[in-house]
């Protein structure tokens, strides 16, 4: 039964993070998730320490403010005129650090220890459980459940005009949609899933699983719905070829997810029809009997 | 009743006025074309008037009323390489794209505008493209869909950024017919130009513009030497197209008729 | 109390700050600021792997494997980029979080094993800049001697390198080997600071007193300059504070006190700070209406 909400916890954070990974792919944002999952362990502290408890929801809103906050102060820079890498560079290192001081600082005792928000611990997800309408199942897969509900809903809402400003948000604003708004609710969504999966997988490999999968699907794809389709299929394959594999060989299942995913990726990297390195290298050797024959 | 109607307007970025005190009025059902030098702020002015710029003072009236993108008065073309051309989307999408703002928020796009989309793509010449990948199509091709979602938007008024940049000459030719089209049907046309050799042929009306207007009329009445040299400060260089070399002429515009 | 050791930490994060100062003005300069990010991530399997190899936690071995992957991690990153449509943030997202993760993996094994047990190869993830033994120190000067010495040896040829590629190879200069050299140097420094603060504070120190410095000059020798001075002045800085209160965390105080500066930069230096700039627009707006009125 446990390994079953392992299961289930890590095929969640797949399918959520992938979901959410297609648009910062295609809005060439991957590193600004990196930044936001990093800062959410700043929001998380905050959240701690004004409410003293380690409550979900105040995590989440914690983490929530501390995601646009970090979107926010990288636009800032950069529209006064810091280049795009440094400006993420500089906002996240510098809230991580603030983050990592208030821990020690004021919350050393409790279960709020660095090593776990960054790295996570799927093992443990099964223990923690709640119930709510009879229906009880570990906390984190509620929160799962939750933000990827909250997802599934933005996108519903959302779907063409989150596509047409990612496209060209020049010709966006020119019919008027209002980019701002959906830049910000985007940041949002993606804090939110980072700090439901950070729970299982922790903070840094959320990011493997919001980038990988959806690069891998990326490659594979020439319309976004299929890339969206693709990219929770392989985060779901990710998640749950990393527990096998990290059964295995006895080692951190949340490490072993995030290197599965980067072998699918390499995998399609090295094969992907048209394009992939053997396929051009049988293409040039058929170019070469070309120019033999003629 | 202007078509468009500029009092007034200027832009700053950073510390310097990039447009400044533009006053411009453009009867309806003219084929406008924008020319000045590089940096004169040809694109900026587009932008201003679509209300795209925070810096910006002045005023602009569209047919009468301020901007409101709720009336689906202007069609937009923005320059090709705003866009990232590896998205994963095919050609007819990109022209579905020019129905969103008819669509409306929370909306789907239906049969009828499907219908629409791809009608706008044939009159382009691209009806064979439609499940194209938009990656897997020429410069020329490209362009050809960007001005399909303009005519998907329906509009009274439509701009056109450098259309005709990185485009074979059928396809320049193929934007030029359907632009006198859009003309012939009563919509007013800016583009924003700069070949000077062909604004004879293309334009009825012409603005000249280096940082505020130098001048703005009927083409044949302003498009002439002593007005382009004010534009492009004397500093010309032309190329007589019979013996194909350059003629620097400081001040000497023989190549223009 | 400048104790013995305090003076050794002292040197050291003074000499990596200007170490990591000079090297994140070049970074900056490409637009690589995140690449030297993933490369420190990529770092933590090459010491896990190297460990598992060897059996012993000698600092140049560990810092051999170290050095090993995160070259890999960078030429992967081009390698991503040069053959598939995907961007430069997606290839180095993708190449952080994998390296990463391959390496907590790593480190989950060397953990089992009875020797890896007491290794404290986890520190390389957040650092121990206080707690360094001296022998650890005196590698880490070592290396931050040769990250600067090289610095100035090819100065004026990664300047133009990085300016003007093509121009470069036209006077024949061996750009590749060039753009070798500073990937290796980069990634020495990473791998040598990382020990101190950590891998993830390591970004900090390459992103930080670079994009400071460029706030005040517009000038590549003032910039290089004032990055080093910043630099070390945030891990001098940042190891006194430290030293002052049991508990507060090396690693963290120098990124915020490099931060600190960062933040009065932005808003106070001249001609690029917040305060200038608003003055500026004051200006413009006040220009502007000038005209107007005289216009109607």
């Amino acid at each position: 039964m446990n390994e079953f909400w392992v299961l289930v916890t890590g095929s969640l954070v797949g399918i959520t993070c992938g979901l959410t990974g297609v648009f910062l792919i295609l809005r060439k944002m991957a590193m600004i998730a990196d930044a936001i999952s990093h800062t959410v362990l700043f929001g998380i502290v905050m959240a701690f320490i004004i409410t003293q408890s380690l409550n979900g929801i105040w995590m989440m809103l914690g983490a929530g403010i501390a995601g646009v906050i970090t979107a926010y102060l990288v636009q800032v820079l950069q529209s006064n005129g810091l280049q795009e890498d440094a400006s993420i560079g500089v906002v996240f290192t510098t809230l991580f650090a603030v983050g990592v001081l208030l821990i020690t600082l004021f919350a050393g005792n409790v279960h709020l220890d660095v090593e776990h928000v960054l790295m996570g611990e799927i093992a443990f997800v099964p223990w923690n459980t709640w119930t709510f309408m009879n229906l009880t199942m570990p906390k984190a897969v509620w929160m799962l459940l939750f933000v990827l509900l909250i997802n599934i809903l933005f996108l519903l809402g959302f779907y063409k005009e989150i596509k047409l400003s990612t496209f060209d948000p020049i010709f966006a604003m020119s019919i008027g949609l209002p980019l701002v708004f959906l830049h910000y609710a985007f940041m949002t969504l993606v804090s939110f899933t980072t700090v439901a999966a950070f729970d299982s997988v922790g903070a840094v490999l959320v990011v493997a699983m919001l980038i990988v999968p959806a690069s891998t699907a990326y490659l594979l794809s020439k319309s976004i719905k299929r890339m969206i389709i693709l990219s929770m299929l392989i985060g779901m394959l990710s998640a749950i070829g990393g527990y096998y594999f990290a059964k295995f060989l006895d080692a951190s299942i949340a490490g072993m997810m995030a290197t599965t995913a980067g072998g699918i990726f390499l995998l399609v990297f090295l094969f992907r029809p048209y394009e992939g390195l053997l396929m051009k290298k049988r293409k040039l050797v058929n170019m070469n009997n070309l120019t033999i024959k003629s | 009743m202007n078509a468009i109607e500029v009092s007034q307007l200027s832009v700053a970025y950073e510390d310097n006025l990039v447009l400044h005190d533009i006053n411009l009025s453009v009867p309806v059902g003219k084929l406008v074309g924008i020319i000045g030098p590089n940096g004169a702020g040809k694109s900026t002015l587009i932008k201003a008037i679509l209300n795209q710029l925070p810096n910006k003072t002045g005023d602009v009236e569209i047919l009468g009323h301020s901007l409101d993108p709720k009336n689906h008065l202007v069609g937009y073309v923005p320059q090709r390489n705003a866009v990232d051309w590896d998205f994963p989307t095919n050609a007819l999408d990109v022209v579905l794209m020019g129905r969103y703002g008819h669509i409306g928020l929370f909306n789907r796009p239906k049969a009828k505008d499907r219908e629409k989309a791809m009608k706008c793509l044939k009159s382009v010449g691209m009806g064979e493209f439609a499940n194209r990948s938009i990656g897997q199509l020429s410069g020329g091709q490209q362009q050809r869909v960007f001005l399909a979602r303009a005519l998907a938007q329906e509009a009274e008024i439509y701009f056109m950024d450098e259309p005709f940049v990185g485009v074979d000459a059928a396809t320049e030719l193929t934007i030029i017919n359907i632009l006198k089209e859009l003309k012939a049907k009563g919509k007013t046309v800016l583009v924003v130009h700069h070949d000077l050799q062909t604004v004879n042929d293309y334009f009825d009306w012409t603005v000249l513009l280096n940082k505020t207007i130098i001048s703005s009329g009927p083409t044949r009445k302003i498009f002439t030497k002593e007005n382009l040299q004010q534009a492009y400060g004397g500093k010309l260089f032309f190329m007589n197209e019979k013996h194909n070399e350059v003629l620097a002429e400081r001040g000497g515009l023989n190549a223009i008729r | 109390m400048l104790s013995g050791n305090l003076l050794w930490v002292l040197a050291g994060a003074s000499l990596l700050g200007v170490a990591s100062g000079l090297i994140g003005s070049f970074a900056f300069l490409q637009k690589q600021s995140l690449v030297g990010d993933a490369a420190a991530h990529a770092a933590l399997p090459g010491i896990a792997i190297s460990f598992l190899i060897f059996q012993q936690k000698d600092l140049p071995l560990l810092m051999l494997g170290a050095i090993i992957t995160a070259t890999i991690s960078v030429y992967l990153i081009q390698g991503i980029i040069n053959r598939s449509k995907l961007k430069s943030d997606a290839a180095i997202g993708i190449v952080l979080s994998v390296f990463f993760g391959a390496g907590i993996v790593l480190l989950t094994i060397v953990n089992q094993s009875s020797s890896g047990n007491q290794s404290g190869l986890n520190d390389f993830i957040f650092g121990k800049a206080a707690t360094m033994a001296k022998s650890d120190l005196v590698w880490l000067s070592g290396s931050a001697l040769i990250i600067i010495l090289t610095c100035l040896t090819f100065y004026k040829e990664w300047k133009l390198v990085i300016f003007d590629t093509t121009f470069a190879k036209g006077i024949g200069l061996p750009v590749n080997l060039l753009r070798f050299i500073l990937t290796a140097i980069t990634v020495l420094t990473i791998v040598t600071g990382i020990q101190a603060v950590g891998v993830i504070l390591m970004s900090a120190m390459l992103i930080i007193p670079a994009a400071t410095a460029r706030i005040w000059s517009d000038k590549l020798v003032t910039m290089i300059i004032m990055s080093a001075l910043f630099g070390a002045f945030s891990g001098a800085c940042g190891t006194l504070i430290s030293s002052l209160k049991t508990g507060l965390s090396t690693g963290p105080i120098i990124v915020i006190t490099a931060s600190s500066l960062f933040i009065f930069s932005y808003i106070f230096a001249p001609k690029r700070g917040l305060l200038v700039k608003i003055q500026q627009r004051r200006k413009i707006a006040k220009r502007v209406l000038k005209q107007e009125v005289q216009a109607s």
